[in-house]
């Protein structure tokens, strides 16, 4: 980095010395959390262990059946022998476990705040920008501060994956709620409807195919990220990429790939919007 | 009392409404303030009321500012300055709980989009009103059941809206205005997104469950025959303001200014005017004097023939000079010479009027509603009433509306 006639700013002392501090005061608070991610993502991990793969399977292939219809169904039984086959099972379950923890808590936080901003413009204002920061700021970067305040291991992969999934949840969420056409908000507001009943009534039940849409995209930034995260120790399938690349093992690399192409292909079907329901009976 | 009053309501919308308004108190014109502080002037210091009961129409062009005026009655858009009272109440002072109050109890609205929740049932549609009040299924379900049966979709309940035509669905979003029970109807150009001939069935729909409802109806068009059609009272707008309000009659013949004439100038008034715009006054005997009182009255008058009236003014017919003659020669009373005619009723149209004028040998008598003669219609009055003028214009003969 070349001298220039101004000053460097020194923002990365900055951040160097925000993260300090907020390990400095707030490292007990910071513990719980990163104990209760592992917990839940441990105790999720043993009840994948409990069910048997092949339970596991038939029970997947029931929800895409009933969701896609067949043909999506044989691609899932078939993609999940083949990860059973190939022995990547209980890492693949880790994954899983990853990626439904950081959806879960991408759904639970980004959900609310998605609609804060659907119903309210100067939330919307203040929280745009920080959702564009979010989205392009390289994944890694985000496990640098994430280390410092859980630790390694699963808890930091996580939280990064968390706050690199979330953007998607609660655009899609906001954008949602703002195409409700406004006749039919002017519709549930002339018959006195309180905010939340024109919420619950009008506006969620007609965004729910965008929610859905960016739930879905949430899923799959979050699986992949979850691969980046085994540079911090996160466990599963990405571990297994991270230690192919570091090794030069082709054949770790590909099988460890593929599996995870699988479960994200599976975890697409499931989660894509399914053709709308005409005629309600 | 007065169901809606509004008094000086007036909308600016932009950043800085505030001087909207103070440059409207200077006089200055829409266009001049959009040029100047690019402020957008919706309404402009619009007063009316509505009475219980009435249908009234508020006509303009688009941007006129009239789904602006409508939106002000329930506070769906906030006036900038002015108050709007429903039944005394002024709801522009309300809370947001009282406000509420009065959009679930007070007024419902139908809208030009129908504005239908299109996961919702046609049932479930009709029901929002009063599930959003936390009433009890059932009741609420019976309800919207009767709601729809009022506007004959029955059997629908379980269609979605997309199933319906655009006539349906208007159906759908009437009887979810009804089913809340409101007094207040507030229609924004209702009907404007239907076909002619789906138009004008809905309208007639419209009048006829007035005729058992009596709401109080406040409709938005930029139709003017529908206006005419279904007004009892018309508002007419330009850029904002309300130009004319009056009896459909009132406007057609005495337009306020040049904007109202030329908004007028189109309508077929052969289906306006009446027999009661033109008639003229019409001289009568009693039947019971005798034959030669008719041929002197006649000989005064310089007519060949006369109309006879009974002691109550009830019309009876006409008496021609030579028929008269031949009575006082043979001693017969006028009563047995007397020909019976058809006579019109005051509000006949005079589209209706131009085939017995054409088979009559005599003006038209026109009578009202128990048979009293009230005056009588010459052919020249008809074809001038056809070219534009009506001089003999007299209030009695107007339908009092």
């Amino acid at each position: 980095m070349s001298q220039t006639i101004l000053p460097k700013i020194p923002i990365g002392h900055w951040a160097d010395l925000l993260i300090q501090w907020i390990t400095n005061h707030f490292d007990t608070f910071f513990g719980y959390i990163a104990g209760g991610i592992q917990g839940f993502v441990n105790s999720l991990v043993t009840l994948f262990g409990f069910i048997t793969p092949v339970v596991f399977i038939l029970l997947f292939v029931a929800v895409v059946f009933w969701r896609r219809g067949w043909g999506a169904a044989l691609f899932t039984l078939l993609g999940l022998l083949l990860v059973y086959d190939l022995g990547y099972w209980a890492h693949a379950m880790q994954t899983f476990a990853l990626v439904v923890t950081s959806v879960a808590l991408s759904m639970i936080i980004g959900l609310p705040l998605g609609i804060l901003s659907g119903i309210y413009d100067p939330f919307k204002k203040m929280v745009t920008p920080i959702l564009d920061f979010m989205q392009t700021m390289p994944s890694f970067v985000y496990l640098i501060p994430a280390i410092f305040l859980f630790g390694t291991g699963m808890p930091p992969g996580v939280v990064a994956t968390i706050v690199f999934a979330m953007p998607p949840t609660i655009r899609m969420t906001s954008l949602g709620i703002r195409q409700v056409p406004a006749d039919l908000i002017e519709a549930s507001d002339s018959f006195g409807s309180t905010t939340w009943q024109k919420l619950f009534k009008v506006q969620l039940p007609l965004a729910t195919p965008t929610i859905l849409a960016g739930i879905n995209q949430s899923i799959m930034l979050s699986l992949s990220m979850v691969v980046v995260a085994s540079l911090v120790g996160a466990p599963g399938l990405g571990a297994d990429v991270y230690l192919a690349v570091t090794s030069l093992r082709t054949d770790i690399g590909v099988e460890a790939g593929l599996c995870i192409v699988i479960i994200a292909m599976m975890l697409d079907r499931i989660s894509q919007k399914t053709r709308t329901r005409k005629v309600k009976k | 009392m007065n169901k809606i009053e509004v008094r000086q309501a007036t909308k600016v919308f932009g950043k800085n409404p505030k001087l909207g308004l103070e440059l409207l108190k200077k006089g200055l014109s829409k266009k001049e303030i959009k040029r100047k502080a690019g402020l957008n002037v919706g309404v402009s210091d619009a007063s009316f009321h509505v009475e219980a009961g009435e249908i009234f129409v508020i006509m303009g062009l688009s941007g006129s500012g009239k789904s602006t005026l409508v939106r002000l009655l329930n506070r769906l858009i906030e006036p900038t300055s002015g108050s709007v009272l429903i039944d005394g109440e002024e709801i522009t002072r309300m809370n947001v709980k009282d406000l509420r109050r009065v959009r679930r109890q007070k007024i419902s609205m139908v809208f030009q989009g129908f504005a239908l929740f299109p996961h919702r049932t046609i049932l479930e549609n009709t029901l929002y009103g009063l599930e959003i009040q936390g009433i009890e299924k059932n009741e609420r379900q019976k309800r919207a059941l009767e709601a729809l049966e009022q506007v004959g979709l029955k059997g629908y309940e379980t269609s979605m809206p997309d199933q319906l035509s655009g006539g349906m669905q208007q159906r759908v979003g009437l009887a979810r205005a009804l089913a809340s029970g409101t007094d207040i109807l507030l229609m924004d150009e209702a009907f404007s997104a239907l076909d002619p001939l789906i138009r004008k069935e809905m309208q007639d729909q419209l009048l006829d469950l007035q005729t058992n409802m009596h709401k109080t109806i406040v409709f938005i068009t930029h139709d003017l025959d529908e206006a005419l059609r279904i007004g009892d009272r018309i508002a007419l707008m330009k850029d904002g303001r309300i130009v004319q309000i009056g009896s459909p009659e009132e406007i057609l013949i005495n337009p306020a200014n040049d904007y109202v004439e030329h908004f007028v100038e189109d309508v077929d008034m052969s289906k306006v005017i009446t027999a009661g715009h033109i008639m003229s006054r019409a001289d009568a005997m009693q039947v019971d004097r005798g034959p030669r009182v008719a041929l002197q009255l006649m000989k005064d008058a310089g007519l060949s023939s006369l109309f006879t009236v009974d002691r109550s003014k009830k019309f009876l017919g006409v008496i021609d000079a030579d028929d008269a003659a031949e009575a006082v020669k043979k001693g017969k009373t006028c009563l047995e010479i007397v020909k019976p005619i058809h006579p019109v009723t005051v509000d006949t149209l005079l589209a209706d009027l131009f085939e017995d004028i054409s088979n009559a040998s005599v003006p038209l008598p026109v009578v009202d509603e128990q048979g009293k003669l009230r005056g009588l219609v010459r052919r020249g009055a008809i074809i001038n009433a056809l070219a534009g003028s009506y001089p003999s214009l007299t209030r009695s003969g107007v339908k009092q509306s």
